[in-house]
């Protein structure tokens, strides 16, 4: 408890290493946070889920916050739902069976360009009579302009740019501009008018249980925190649900190697004679064996679970050469004259090997095993970079992989790109950090270098 | 560093000489004989484990007939020839002919067999024809498809490698001279950023060259078209290698300088050196003599490794760039169950690497006195 203390302070000297500390900390929190709010099922739904759950979104948008950044504000994605209370319902009953619905949204407008569309989504309630809508624009400096009106299904879309007779009453301009566009700016380039607007859904139904409700997207320029991808996925999904994953790989992946291959060549280097000559050999082959080629043919014919993955990776990594560095040190402790006296007395084999011989190298241990963490971290989003990531997890590779395989870097999108590999860099740079602070601290004939 | 290490036992008897250099050499010669036979069963079993596994212990072979069957029928129900054929006639041609080209790929005979039937080509170096694959001139020739992705393969890596090798030797020998210095300071605190791959760099450089600045290409080794004469030629592949070479470079360079370093620190703490400084000799000859003489061995160890090291390539790398080198080609062949590739580039890798272990042994012994070929235990890096 004491040594545990006092490297503790040891660590407190080094700032790289309070660095590191803090950072894997920040992820540690994020992971917590990122498996609470969106349950393993809910991630797998929203990343393989398609436009019935990402249709609120624009393709590749970049995030929201682009606009403190920029002179020129972009609209953001907006959505309204009236089946969520976000706009004011107002129920009339009127004569006989008839109900008047009015549905009123009201938002604020302080861009300087266009949204990219305007979509309404009907879903009404009814037996037999169709309900009738009316769709009315306010606009911040009291003009109404009739969008349109119609009789609508159990579930019906109205996207405004599609609307042939609105761009004409438009003056020939696309309804997300029209409708925005301030009337005393030059029709050929329009401005749009800043304030809050207003829709005012007027809706009669002719039945006494029916309903109406509506929601409102305003596609934006930008959308969300972390922006969108090509199917319209809000990429926060799976940046924060790559953090438990990238931690996870990591950290199992560098503690199953380490811990293992301490735990073999303590047992070669104690039985000696065929045992140590076995773990040799092996070792030897595995050297001829190509380490990413076994990783992906693994991938590409076997299975690109993640967990399978992870399986082979530890088990090529175990008979590298860190196996003979162990053995090095192992060959010193077990002339050690402290073993010669557990053996002296009787102390059974596995009591040496796992009291007497493996805590003596653990000081050697810690440093690797956190230095070698980013190596798998990598090593997982470089394989999802090569199209073998996991099938159904989202992760930073995964997304990485998305945006070069659609062009991200060509088209500019890069914040689609350096989304995730800011986050791998500071996952990599945080366990490498500490890990060799940790190496100084551990490893005395260092620390003065 | 991992070479069996004895003490020379000085003051040995003139007579005995004659009898301890024969016997030096007839335990050199069983050394020899010994590690060469280690070394070849330990290619054996790994060429094994690798056919073992890009043929799916067998699975490959059941995609391929599936494949095969697939083509067949397709075409022949395709062919307006074989239109007047009733539907057994035509089973009985698609069954003809897809027994004709298992033949054809040896598929006909049972896995096990045809495993050990690999192994011997591989070992022989008969690598055969691929299954998918052509080269670029049209040839199914394991070989040629080889020969003409080794060359971009070289060029790239060779030259990157080549260049981080020496400059953080150098730079580390420098810095380890002037150690705790400013630069040495700003060395320790870049050297965790070796923890990302090189593609990872490649990402970052695409980004600002290639997209934001415009100045260099994303990727691909050549404009295309390509330019006629050599010289412009020549300039279009400098510039496509810029990127890759620089994200090579970036991802190891300060690491690699760190380990050196370090390495030459520890060295030069030696008391043989704390010795020769109070002698008065001049820094020079103590950099040499003292430490770059008994730090030859691994210098040389890591410096092989990399030259065996450029025959892989770097499939991401590549991938990321564009480059069309062994890397590309192997990941290729992989997406292709194309095993004879796939083999092929194992077992020349295999082959590389333990003739390199083995000619490393006796380098050891020749630059490093304290090395004993064929001493106690199996040493060898």
């Amino acid at each position: 408890m004491k040594a545990f203390l006092s490297t503790f302070k040891e660590i407190g000297r080094y700032p790289s290493a309070i660095a590191g500390l803090v950072i894997i900390g920040i992820l540690i929190i994020i992971s917590i946070y990122a498996l609470v709010t969106i349950p393993y099922d809910e991630a797998v739904r929203l990343w393989r889920g398609g436009e019935d759950i990402w249709y609120a979104n624009p393709k590749t948008a970049p995030p929201a916050w682009f606009n403190f950044f920029s002179r020129k504000k972009q609209p953001v994605t907006l959505t309204i739902s009236s089946a969520r209370g976000e706009a004011e319902k107002e129920v009339v009953p009127g004569s006989a069976d008839t109900t008047d619905i009015n549905l009123t949204y009201t938002f604020d407008y302080q861009y300087d360009d266009f949204p990219t569309e305007l979509t309404f989504y009907f879903t009404s309630k009814f037996v037999s009579k169709q309900p009738f809508v009316a769709i009315r624009w306010i606009t911040p400096d009291g003009r109404e302009l009739r969008v349109a009106d119609f009789g609508i299904n159990a579930r019906q879309t109205y996207r405004a740019s599609q609307d042939e007779k609105l761009t004409r009453r438009l003056g020939r301009l696309p309804a997300e501009v029209g409708l925005f566009a301030d009337p005393n700016s030059d029709p050929a380039k329009p401005v749009p008018l800043k304030g809050t607007y207003q829709i005012r859904i007027e809706g009669v139904v002719f039945e006494p249980d029916a309903d109406i409700n509506a929601e409102f997207v305003m596609q934006g320029k930008l959308a969300g925190w972390a922006g969108t991808d090509h199917q319209r996925r809000d990429l926060m999904v799976p940046l924060l649900w790559g953090t438990p994953v990238a931690l996870a790989f990591g950290l199992v992946a560098s503690l199953g190697t380490g811990l293992l291959t301490m735990i073999i060549a303590a047992f070669g280097v104690w039985y000696g004679g065929w045992v140590d000559e076995l773990i040799q050999r092996i070792t030897e082959i595995n050297l001829v064996l190509p380490f990413l080629s076994i990783l992906i043919m693994v991938g590409t014919f076997y299975s690109r679970s993640i967990w399978t993955i992870l399986g082979v990776t530890i088990l090529l990594s175990i008979f590298t050469g860190g196996i003979k560095s162990y053995r090095a040190i192992f060959m010193q402790i077990k002339e050690t004259t402290y073993i010669e006296a557990a053996r002296a007395y009787g102390a059974s084999d596995m009591r040496i090997i796992f009291l007497y011989l493996i805590p003596r190298i653990i000081p050697v241990l810690i440093p690797g095993l956190i230095s070698g963490i980013p190596a798998f971290v990598f090593l997982e989003a470089s394989l999802a970079v090569l199209g073998l990531g996991d099938p159904v997890l989202p992760t930073w590779g995964k997304i990485i992989n998305n945006a070069f395989t659609n062009g991200a870097l060509y088209n500019g999108q890069y914040y689609w790109v350096l989304e995730p590999a800011a986050l791998l860099m500071i996952t990599g740079f945080a366990f490498a950090m500490l890990g060799f602070s940790l190496d100084r601290i551990f490893n005395p004939r260092l620390r003065g270098l | 560093m991992s070479a069996e290490t004895q003490a020379l036992s000085p003051g040995q008897p003139i007579k005995v000489k004659r009898k301890a250099f024969s016997n030096t050499l007839s335990r050199v010669a069983k050394y020899t004989a010994l590690r060469l036979v280690t070394l070849f069963v330990t290619v054996v079993i790994g060429i094994y484990l690798t056919i073992l596994i890009a043929n799916m212990g067998g699975y490959v072979d059941e995609i391929l007939r599936g494949e095969i069957r697939e083509r067949i029928s397709v075409g022949v129900s395709n062919n307006p020839a074989f239109r007047d054929y009733t539907p057994e006639e035509r089973s009985k041609y698609i069954d003809e002919r897809v027994a004709l080209e298992e033949e054809r790929l040896g598929l006909n005979r049972p896995f096990a067999v045809r495993s050990f039937a690999f192994l011997r080509n591989a070992l022989t170096l008969n690598l055969g024809r691929a299954i998918n694959m052509t080269s670029d001139s049209g040839s199914k020739q394991v070989t040629l498809i080889i020969l003409e992705r080794l060359p971009s393969t070289l060029l790239l890596f060779g030259i990157a490698n080549l260049a981080l090798f020496f400059s953080s030797v150098f730079i580390a020998l420098s810095l380890s001279r002037h150690y705790g210095s400013f630069w040495d300071k700003v060395i320790l605190v870049l050297t965790p950023t070796s923890a990302a791959p090189p593609w990872f760099y490649g990402i970052f450089l695409i980004l600002i060259f290639a997209a934001l600045l415009k100045i260099l290409p994303f990727g691909g080794m050549v404009d295309a078209p390509p330019p006629d004469n050599w010289f412009d030629y020549a300039l279009s592949v400098l510039r496509h290698m810029i990127l890759p070479s620089l994200a090579l470079i970036l991802a190891s360079i300060f690491l690699s300088i760190y380990n050196w370093r370090t390495f030459f620190l520890i060295y030069s703490s030696e008391d043989y050196v704390e010795m020769a400084k109070a002698k008065g000799l001049n820094a020079r000859d103590i950099e040499r003599r003292y430490i770059l003489r008994p730090t030859l061995p691994t210098i040389i160890t890591s410096f092989a490794l990399l030259l065996i090291g450029l025959w892989t390539g770097a499939i991401i790398t590549e991938t990321v760039f564009n480059w069309p080198g062994l890397g590309r080609t192997l990941f290729r062949a992989i997406g292709l169950y194309d095993t004879p590739v796939i083999v092929g580039l194992t077992i020349i890798y295999a082959y590389l690497l333990a003739i390199t272990v083995f000619l490393l042994d006796i380098i050891y012994a020749l630059v490093d006195p304290r090395v004993k070929v064929g001493g106690s235990g199996g040493g060898g890096a």
